[in-house]
């Protein structure tokens, strides 16, 4: 297979994926029992707004004319108007998608800045007290939950120590806990990996070798440990970026951060299912992009992955 | 690596013996993950007997004690109806246990099924199966659960099955690489000589072999689906007051976060402490079980 044959199969795929992916986006509407309409317009609607909807999104048609109708207006970011504010769906993601951009970005080079060098250090020193201590709180960063996690912040920072904005946006400081509480989990799982890469690095027959022939120490670790390890570091963080639009959810409810995820949210609060479609499919498909431009980059990078 | 040379007598003993020892010794120099394992055992007596153990029942109301802190009488202290919050986070337990348990054993039954038939059939089934796992593992898993959850009706039995049903991919991936490879070998090939029907060659010769992934991933998928669990009941899409749960509880200790913090702390330690239980089960099993396993 050519590099451009496995390209073009890849975009082939996902274009399938994303099909997928719709399918069961747009079931979700129908996995309620009684009558979608109902579910659209709420329980209070009146007849002739329940009959509009009707009309409009054909809902007295068979489910697959319903599918494709829907389909098609969805690939032209169509999603209808929302029932509870009037606004365009679209637009309502769209003017938020910044917000939650911004928090996530800051979350990840968060995560960055301490995942990769306690990783590194921790393997380079193992069974230290640094290594365990980082151990320890690696394994407590992936199993808080990162809700619970944002409340004690908020209740020591913002309500006690009066120090940091209790949530919203505007200056830097209301950055400080959500990014935190973001990063902290996604700091915890990449420095785990981190620590493990360097370690196996660390045992391979050509640090050995680098070591028998009396290289300085760090050019070992520069040259050999660190740039082989780097390899699925890079991955991972390659994938976590996939997630960058739908990772929030929770965050931005706690801290009430105007972003996607706070709007999916109260969305499901108001069962305002056509924000809450549009959102799933639209962050769904961004995960779609961002992995197959990973892919792709990575097939550039280390051409023995078409083989696979 | 200095303990080179006696990891090496070591495993000469240990070829005399079954697996299920070797897995076990070496399991138990994995200090941690025996306190996992201790911790989880606690856990679930404490779930079990929560009708016995708990020092209140745990719907008891007293409003003139309402968002009391932490004393002798009531170490975890008093909620907004003055009910005793260590009372509801040991009833707690019952609810997220159960939930992990019973959602990871959907997935695992559904994953390693699904996984089997694709690895085993190839072609047509494995291509449908396979693009499955994909789209799954391309929505962002905890929005499509709360919205399928809000539109069949937040409880307990709806709960369990959308995670289980939404959590399958990994054990369908690791069953279907093991399949694939075992598919060829000489034993399976002698089983189906011998008149073996498909479903007793994988139910006897092949599927064994994912054993260890398997049990790994499952451990693991415990701690995850009860993190969202309780992340679902938070926000109000789980399981519905009354009923204690850990999620509840933290929901109404973000209300009276100003007043009575002690309210968000308690059910958020309980998760952690659970949590971090099961993670370090799956790690010292994924060490003890097949240390060359990424998972």
């Amino acid at each position: 297979m050519t590099m451009g044959q496995y390209v073009a199969r890849r975009a082939f795929l996902s274009v399938f994926l994303l099909l997928g992916v719709s399918v069961l986006v747009f079931s979700i509407m129908h996995m309620a029992p009684g009558d979608p309409v109902m579910m659209v317009a709420g329980l209070e609607a009146p007849p002739e707004v329940v009959e509009a909807i009707r009309k409009e999104w054909g809902f007295d048609q068979p489910i697959h004319v319903q599918y494709f109708r829907w389909l098609r207006r969805a690939v032209v970011l169509d999603f209808g108007i929302s029932l509870t504010t009037r606004e365009r769906v679209s637009f309502m993601i769209l003017s938020r998608v910044p917000n939650t951009l911004k928090l996530n970005l800051a979350a990840y080079a968060l995560a960055l800045c301490i995942a990769i060098p306690v990783g590194v250090y921790s393997a380079l020193r193992q069974y230290s007290l640094f290594d365990h201590v980082g151990t320890v709180a690696a394994l407590l960063g992936v199993s808080m939950p990162g809700f619970w996690l944002g409340l004690m912040l908020m209740i020591v920072f913002a309500l006690k120590l009066h120090i940091l904005p209790v949530f919203g946006m505007g200056t830097w400081k209301h950055y400080v806990l959500p990014a935190f509480t973001l990063g902290a989990a996604q700091a915890a799982g990449l420095m785990r990996m981190t620590r493990s890469s360097v370690l196996e690095a660390l045992h391979q027959d050509y640090v050995r070798t680098a070591r028998a022939k009396g290289l300085a120490e760090r050019v070992v670790i520069y040259k050999h440990v660190l740039k082989n390890a780097a390899i699925p570091i890079v991955t991972m963080m390659g994938f976590r970026f996939a997630y960058i639009l739908s990772g929030s959810f929770i965050v931005e409810h706690i801290f009430a951060w105007p972003g996607i995820g706070r709007l999916a949210i109260n969305s499901l609060y108001s069962r305002d299912y056509f924000v809450v479609q549009a959102v799933v499919l639209m962050t769904a498909t961004m995960i779609v992009i961002a992995n197959l431009t990973v892919d792709i980059i990575y097939c550039f990078l280390d051409p023995r992955i078409r083989y696979d | 690596m200095a303990k080179g040379t006696d990891m090496a007598t070591e495993e000469t003993e240990y070829l005399e013996q079954s697996w299920a020892l070797l897995v076990w010794r070496r399991f138990r120099r994995h200090r941690l993950a025996l306190v996992g394992a201790a911790v989880i055992l606690l856990l679930y007596a404490m779930a079990i007997f929560a009708p016995y153990l708990a020092p209140y029942p745990p719907n008891d109301v007293n409003p003139a004690r309402r968002l009391e802190l932490p004393s002798l009488a009531h170490p975890f202290g008093l909620d907004e109806l003055g009910r005793d919050l260590l009372s509801r986070v040991m009833y707690g337990a019952r609810i997220s246990l159960s939930i992990g348990f019973v959602a990871a054993g959907i997935s695992l039954v559904v994953g390693v099924f699904l996984g089997a038939l694709a690895g085993y059939y190839g072609g047509v089934v494995d291509n449908i199966i396979m693009r499955t796992v994909d789209v799954l593992m391309s929505i962002p898993a905890f929005l499509l659960i709360i919205a399928i959850v809000a539109a069949v009706g937040p409880n307990m039995l709806n709960v369990m099955v959308v995670i289980g049903l939404t959590h399958w991919s990994g054990y369908a991936r690791v069953t279907r690489g093991t399949v694939l490879s075992l598919r060829s070998q000489e034993f399976v090939e002698a089983a189906r000589a011998i008149g073996g029907g498909s479903l007793r060659v994988i139910l006897r010769h092949i599927l064994p072999n994912c054993l260890a992934p398997v049990i790994v991933l499952a451990t693991l998928n415990v701690a995850g689906a009860i993190l969202i669990e309780t992340s679902l009941s938070f926000l109000g899409f789980g399981v519905q007051p009354p009923t204690a749960s850990w999620g509840t509880i933290l929901n109404t200790g973000r209300q009276y976060m100003r007043n009575a913090p002690h309210i968000a702390l308690f059910p958020g330690l309980a998760i952690t402490v659970t949590v971090l239980a099961f993670n370090l089960l799956g790690d010292g099993l994924r060490d003890a079980l097949d240390p060359k396993l990424k998972l």
